[in-house]
Formats: C-alpha cells, sequence, structure tokens
C-alpha cells in the first residue's frame, strides 16, 4: 500500500482479496501467539502437576480479590473493542472513537493495577525471584517458582497489552483524521481479534494463578 | 502454457533488476524477487561465516592432539558454526530466497501478499544476524547450538544472551516470512489454479510454513525464559527451585526438530521440481508427493523426543516417540520412490540442476535410513552423541537440503538473472561437491560407530586416518563450493541471454520473460490444465 489512500493494494485484485487475506494472516499470527503462550502454559502444567500443594501455597499470596476485578475490567474493554469495531464496520466515526478511547482507557487501569497494586506490593512483600525475594514459609523453592511463572506469565501478557495500546493510539489518530469507512474497517477489526486474544489469554492465566486450590 | 512474444534484449526491456537504480532502491523495495536477492547475499555471507568455523574444526582435527586451537576455542567454532549455519543459512536459505523469488511467480501473483512485512522479515533478519555475530566477535558462544540448560544459564560466562537474542530475533523473520506464504498461497492463486494444479514446490513451502508458524513461537520462548534465567539467576529450568533442565530440551527440539523438516522439505520441492524438469516427464504420484510434505510437517512435530533417548526421558515416552520417528520415514520414503518412478522412461539429461537432484536422492537416501537406525532406541544408546549423529544429520541438512538449495538456485539462476551460467563448470562444481561431501562426511559414519564423541577438540590416535580423510574431503567440499560463487557472479554480467524458458519446463514462472518484468506477469495468467504437462509441451516443440 504504497498509497494510503487507495482502497486496494496493488498485489489484490479486489477488496474482498485483501480482506479475506489480512484476516486470514491475522488469524496464523493468533496461531503463533498461541503457541508462544502454549510454551509457558505447558511449563506451568507440568510444575502445577509436580508441586500441586507448594503451587496451592503460593496462590494464595496472590491478591484474587484484586485480581478478578482486573479480570472483570478487560472483559468490558473487550465489550468496548467489539463496540469499535462494529462502529467502524457501520462507518460511525465518533462512535468509533469514543470506543476505541473507552478500550483503551479500560487497558490502562488494568495495567495500572497489574503494575503498581500487585506487582509493586509483591515486590515489597519479597516475592519477587531473582530481585527480592524473601519468602520462608513451606516450599519456599517451589513457591519461589511458582512467582517466577507468575511473573513470566502476567509480564508477557502486560507487554502484549502494552503493544496493543501503541497500536491503538496509531488507530486512534487514523480515526480522527477519517481514515475508516464501511469499506476500510479492517485495521480495526485485526485489532479487535488480537485484542480479544489478549483478554481470553488474561481468561486462561487468571483461575490458573489465582484460584488454585480451596480458596474462598 | 503459451510462450510470450519475441523477446527483446535484456537492456532494453524494463524488468526488475533495472526499473529502479540505487542502493535505496534495494532497501526500500516491497518487490517479493528483490527481498529474495537480497536474502542470497545475506545468507551467502553467513554461509562463508560458518563455513570458516567448519574449516578451522576440521583443519585442527588432522592431528589427534589438536592441530590449532586450544579446546575452548574449539567449543566455541563448533558452536559458531552451528548457530550461523542452522539459524542464519539452512532455515532461511530455501524458503527465504527461492521460495520468496518463486511463490508469487508460480502461482500467478503480483507479489506476496503483504509485501511491506516480507521487506521487515529480511530487516528482522538482519538484525538478529547481526546481533548474533556481534557475539561471535566479541568472545563467542560455547554451549552449542542448543543451547542446553544448565549449562547455558548458570555456568557459562561465554556471549549466550547476545547469541540467543540474535537467534530469538531471527526467528520473528520466519514467523513473518511463513505467514505471508501461507496467506499468499491460500488467496493469492491465479485463475484456474485449484490445489491440485500447484507446482509440489508450492505444497512443499505450504508444508515448510505451516512448521514456521507453529515451532518458531516455541523456541522463541524457550530461549527468552533462558535469557531471564540468565540475567535473573533464576528461573523455571532451575534445579534448585525443583526446576527441571529435561523440559528445557522438550521445548527446545519441539521446534528444533521440526527445524530439521523446514531444512529438507524446501530441498524436496526443488527436488520435485528438477527431477520431473530433466526427465521431461509428468511427475509420479503426484498426489502422494504433496501429501506427503503436509503428513512429514504434520509427524514432524511428534518426534522431538528422539533427541532425548538418553537424557532421563522415560522409557515409555522413548518408545512413543521412537515410534513415531519410524513413522516419518514413511512419507519422506513415499517421495524418493515417486522421484524414482519418475526417472524410470524419462528422458534424462545431465544439466547440472539434475546433477544435484540425483545427488540429493542418494544422500538423503543414506542420511534418512541412518536416522532409522538413530530412531531406535538400542542402536541409539551405542551412538547416541557420536560422529555417527554428526554424520547422519550431515547427509541430510548438506547432502540434502544444501544440495537441494544449489540445485534450485542452478535451475532458476536463468530466470533470476536472465542469463545462462557455464554448464561445463556447473556440472563440474557438482561433481566435486559430491565427491568432497562423501569424502568428509561417510568416514564420519565410521568413526562415530567406533566410538568417537562430538564435540572434542582431541580424540585418540587410533582414530587419525579417518580423521585426515575427512579433513581431505572439506577442503574439497569448500573449493566445490567456491565454484559456483564465482560463476554465478561472473554470469549476472556476462553469460549469454537465456530466454524465458531456457530448460523447456513447465510452469508458470517460465511463461514470463527473464527476468521477470517488476510485476511478474505482463497480464494475469490462466491455468488450464494440470502441472508438469511435458507429453504437451513435447508435442507443441515437435510441431514449432
Amino acid at each position: 500500500m504504497h498509497n494510503s489512500h487507495a482502497v486496494v493494494a496493488e498485489q489484490f485484485d479486489d477488496r474482498v482479496q485483501q480482506h479475506e487475506a489480512s484476516s486470514l494472516g491475522m488469524w496464523i499470527f493468533l496461531a503463533t501467539e498461541i503457541m508462544f503462550f502454549g510454551g509457558l502454559f505447558t511449563g506451568y502444567t507440568i510444575y502445577r502437576n509436580l508441586y500441586t500443594s507448594a503451587f496451592e501455597t503460593a496462590s494464595h499470596l496472590l491478591n484474587a480479590k484484586i485480581g478478578a476485578f482486573n479480570t472483570v475490567v478487560l472483559i468490558c474493554s473487550s465489550l468496548t473493542m467489539a463496540l469499535a469495531v462494529h462502529a467502524a464496520q457501520t462507518g460511525k466515526r465518533k462512535r468509533l472513537i469514543a470506543f476505541l478511547l473507552s478500550t483503551m482507557g479500560l487497558g490502562a487501569v488494568f495495567l495500572y493495577i497489574k503494575f503498581v497494586l500487585e506487582w509493586h506490593h509483591e515486590y515489597l512483600d519479597g516475592l519477587a525471584p531473582g530481585l527480592h525475594f524473601t519468602y520462608a514459609g513451606p516450599h519456599a523453592s517451589r513457591v519461589e517458582l511458582f512467582f517466577c511463572f507468575y511473573f513470566i506469565m502476567t509480564g508477557v501478557h502486560a507487554v502484549h497489552m502494552i503493544v496493543g495500546e501503541g497500536v491503538m493510539t496509531v488507530l486512534l489518530v487514523m480515526a480522527w483524521r477519517g481514515a475508516f469507512s464501511p469499506e476500510k474497517y479492517n485495521p480495526i477489526e485485526m485489532m479487535g481479534l488480537y485484542w480479544h486474544f489478549v483478554d481470553v489469554v488474561w481468561i486462561f492465566l487468571f483461575p490458573l494463578l489465582y484460584l488454585l486450590g480451596a480458596r474462598f | 502454457m503459451s510462450s510470450p512474444e519475441v523477446e527483446l534484449p535484456i537492456e532494453s526491456r524494463v524488468h526488475y533488476l533495472n526499473v529502479d537504480y540505487g542502493i535505496k532502491s534495494w532497501l526500500l523495495t516491497t518487490d517479493h524477487k528483490r527481498i529474495g536477492l537480497m536474502y542470497l547475499v545475506s545468507i551467502t555471507f553467513f554461509f562463508c561465516f560458518g563455513g570458516v568455523a567448519a574449516i578451522l574444526m576440521r583443519l585442527n582435527l588432522l592431528e589427534p592432539q589438536g592441530l590449532l586451537v586450544e579446546p575452548e576455542t574449539y567449543n566455541k567454532l563448533f558452536s559458531m558454526h552451528g548457530i550461523i549455519m542452522v539459524f542464519f543459512f539452512m532455515i532461511p536459505s530455501i524458503p527465504a530466497v527461492l521460495g520468496n523469488f518463486l511463490i508469487p511467480m508460480m502461482i500467478g501473483a503480483r507479489d506476496v501478499a503483504f509485501p511491506r512485512l516480507n521487506l521487515l522479515s529480511w530487516y528482522v533478519f538482519m538484525t538478529g544476524g547481526m546481533l548474533t555475530l556481534y557475539a561471535v566477535i566479541a568472545g563467542g558462544v560455547d554451549t552449542g547450538w542448543t543451547f542446553y540448560t544448565p549449562l547455558s544459564t548458570a555456568y557459562t560466562n561465554t556471549h549466550v544472551m547476545a547469541a540467543a537474542a540474535g537467534v530469538f530475533i531471527a526467528g520473528f523473520s520466519s514467523i513473518l516470512t511463513g505467514m505471508n506464504f501461507v496467506v499468499t498461497i491460500h488467496k493469492m492463486r491465479a485463475p484456474g489454479l485449484s490445489w491440485f494444479r500447484l507446482p509440489l514446490f508450492i505444497w512443499a513451502m505450504y508444508a515448510t510454513s505451516i512448521i514456521f508458524i507453529l515451532g518458531t513461537p516455541v523456541i522463541a520462548i524457550t530461549l527468552a525464559l533462558i535469557g531471564l534465567e540468565r540475567w535473573f539467576h533464576v528461573g523455571i529450568f532451575d534445579p534448585a527451585l525443583g526446576g527441571d533442565p529435561i523440559l528445557f530440551q522438550h521445548m527446545f527440539w519441539f521446534y528444533s526438530h521440526p527445524a530439521v523438516y523446514v531444512m529438507i522439505l524446501p530441498s524436496m520441492g526443488v527436488v520435485s521440481e528438477l527431477i520431473s524438469a530433466f526427465s521431461k516427464k509428468k511427475i509420479f504420484g503426484y498426489h502422494f508427493i504433496a501429501f506427503s510434505s503436509i503428513a512429514i510437517a504434520a509427524i514432524g512435530f511428534l518426534v522431538w523426543g528422539h533427541h532425548m533417548f538418553v537424557s532421563g526421558q522415560s522409557l515409555y515416552a522413548g518408545l512413543v516417540f521412537s515410534a513415531l520417528s519410524f513413522a516419518v520415514a514413511i512419507p519422506s520414503a513415499v517421495k524418493v520412490f515417486n522421484w524414482t518412478a519418475t526417472l524410470y522412461k524419462g528422458s534424462i539429461s545431465y544439466e547440472a540442476p539434475m546433477l544435484y537432484a540425483l545427488g540429493f536422492i542418494g544422500l538423503f537416501t543414506i542420511g534418512g535410513l541412518t536416522g532409522l537406525y538413530l530412531a531406535t532406541l538400542a542402536i541409539d544408546q551405542h551412538v547416541h552423541d557420536t560422529y555417527f549423529v554428526v554424520a547422519h544429520f550431515h547427509y541430510i541438512m548438506v547432502g540434502g537440503a544444501v544440495m537441494g538449495y544449489l540445485g534450485g538456485i542452478h535451475y532458476w539462476w536463468p530466470k533470476i538473472s536472465g542469463r545462462l551460467y557455464p554448464d561445463g563448470w556447473a556440472r563440474v562444481a557438482a561433481i566435486i561437491i559430491f565427491v568432497g561431501f562423501n569424502l568428509t562426511f561417510f568416514p564420519q559414519f565410521i568413526l562415530g560407530y567406533l566410538g568417537m564423541p562430538r564435540r572434542y577438540a582431541v580424540y585418540p590416535p587410533e582414530f587419525h586416518t579417518l580423521n585426515v580423510i575427512s579433513t581431505a574431503g572439506a577442503s574439497i567440499l569448500g573449493l566445490g563450493y567456491i565454484i559456483p560463487l564465482i560463476y554465478l557472479t561472473w554470469s549476472m554480467r556476462y553469460g549469454p541471454e537465456a530466454g524465458p524458458n531456457p530448460w523447456h519446463a513447465t510452469g508458470l514462472e517460465w511463461t514470463t520473460a527473464s527476468p521477470p518484468p517488476p510485476h511478474n506477469f505482463e497480464e494475469t495468467p490462466v491455468v488450464t490444465e494440470e502441472p508438469y504437462s511435458y507429453d504437451r509441451l513435447a508435442e507443441e516443440i515437435q510441431v514449432a
């Protein structure tokens, strides 16, 4: 797409072909993401089965209420994202901008809670392996292993959210300038797929990390 | 497929090479053909680097006590050889060079689906490559290309971080390439070009792309975990926390075994084209060859445990992985039998690409059959981590994959450059490479079976003779690789004009001019027949 005003890039015959190609490309990209997270989930599952009670002890050191609240925040952001896609398809520019902004806002709330109310506290409590780990209760070394997974998995997830926020900022500017129309809303739809994927990853992370054992 | 109108001379025609000049026109190009050429130059550069490491290793092994370098340096040499050759030469070789150049041309498209991502993949690749070269120049890595923990995370003080980061980054170029190819093959085919009219090279590239897509992310996260563990001195493979280094090996080989099929599948695709073109005969068992590529990609994902028979994996896992490794030999053999059957009663001619293709079949068969030895639990106990393994995978990767790569480069060179290379020299080089290769690696089967372990700078004196033969062979092999480099570069400027279809081959890429115009075809081709219709082509030539 040398010319940003052109609706169909020169390698494609028509808009349908272009739309199908970019959708397929995005789904393939998401497949690679599943494999990327899959490595971590596999490792986690193995150790979770090897060290069941240690992982339960460790899980209880996390703040499940904040985690649950964050889950709700993220699901709401998926809703606003879906509405943004719909607004783009129907050519409603102002609604598109509003929903993109609210998606970004909810994402920012999630990240704020993650960084400030969770990671920072866990660091201060001496639960950060390699940086500040002072936990000396039962199964100390296995608990440390759990927290390795916790920080890596939620960290990789947060990186994906930050990338999403960055791309959405670009899309917001484009939407502001009126770059999207019912003929050309592909980038918003692709963004939606990505954002929902990142949310789904969290839907798996939350119970796996926060809700182990009889907790409530 | 009609042949194009009478050709104008190369200089007076606009094609992808002369449409634009200057370094900027290359660095900012989105033309898949130019990107393919940029990859060609880049991986040749990396190949030379990896090759120098191999030469130094072979020189060192001329004497049992080591002729040249300290054992520490030797460790760095084989690590550098492995990392550079695997990640920066073999994996991108056919996909990134020939795949990029040919896929749109073979399916009658103007470009790949995402040309800018395609260019990005080259930059990502070069960034990873430069970082890895930095690791080498800054002092090297001594873990081997396998980065096994806890050596890589806790014990070595070499530049693991930079090398692993380089491989991690380069992985994203594989992902981008794979994504691009799958979408291109699905969505950009010319009218009439149904799946079973596709050239078998396309099927092979499709299977390869699937491995890129599903395998590469796993090595990415694995290397990231290595980096984190090295950085924070704590991580999920750390036995002190109850972590398991075997888990690293599982995750590493989950990608790195399928990566072997990334190297061999594209070569198989090339060989399918060559065998048919130089036998002037329709390929035998088209559907079987096509689906065997998919089968190899699929089963290839389930055999990684055969690298871990002696590293503490459970016996039952070993049994299953052994059986599955035998299973992957079936689609591989299907290909070999079909190529052989294609040769039967064909009008065979022995141009240089065909010599490479025939060399491939023989050497791949040896490499494949010795793979069955290694998939057998009891024999693997005996030859694990010996030169038998080294010889086996070099028969697959060099005897197989590199032969296929060179055959492909020679076959499509007239299309790429628009000019012919001296076929006599090319045949001589192909034979020198074949002889040099066998002389280098066949003695290593014997050495390994006699018990010489891999990755040592020194060895007992009784292995001296075979090591000298191997080193002598390596010098012949090295010479063989230099010759094509010279005459191909020469032909770029001085070779006679090739015309659109110098081999009288079928396939859409031969229906357009050489070198092709910037958007490949003057008008979108329409496909009305099966691939490899050499019978009809022969009739046409006879009539003409």
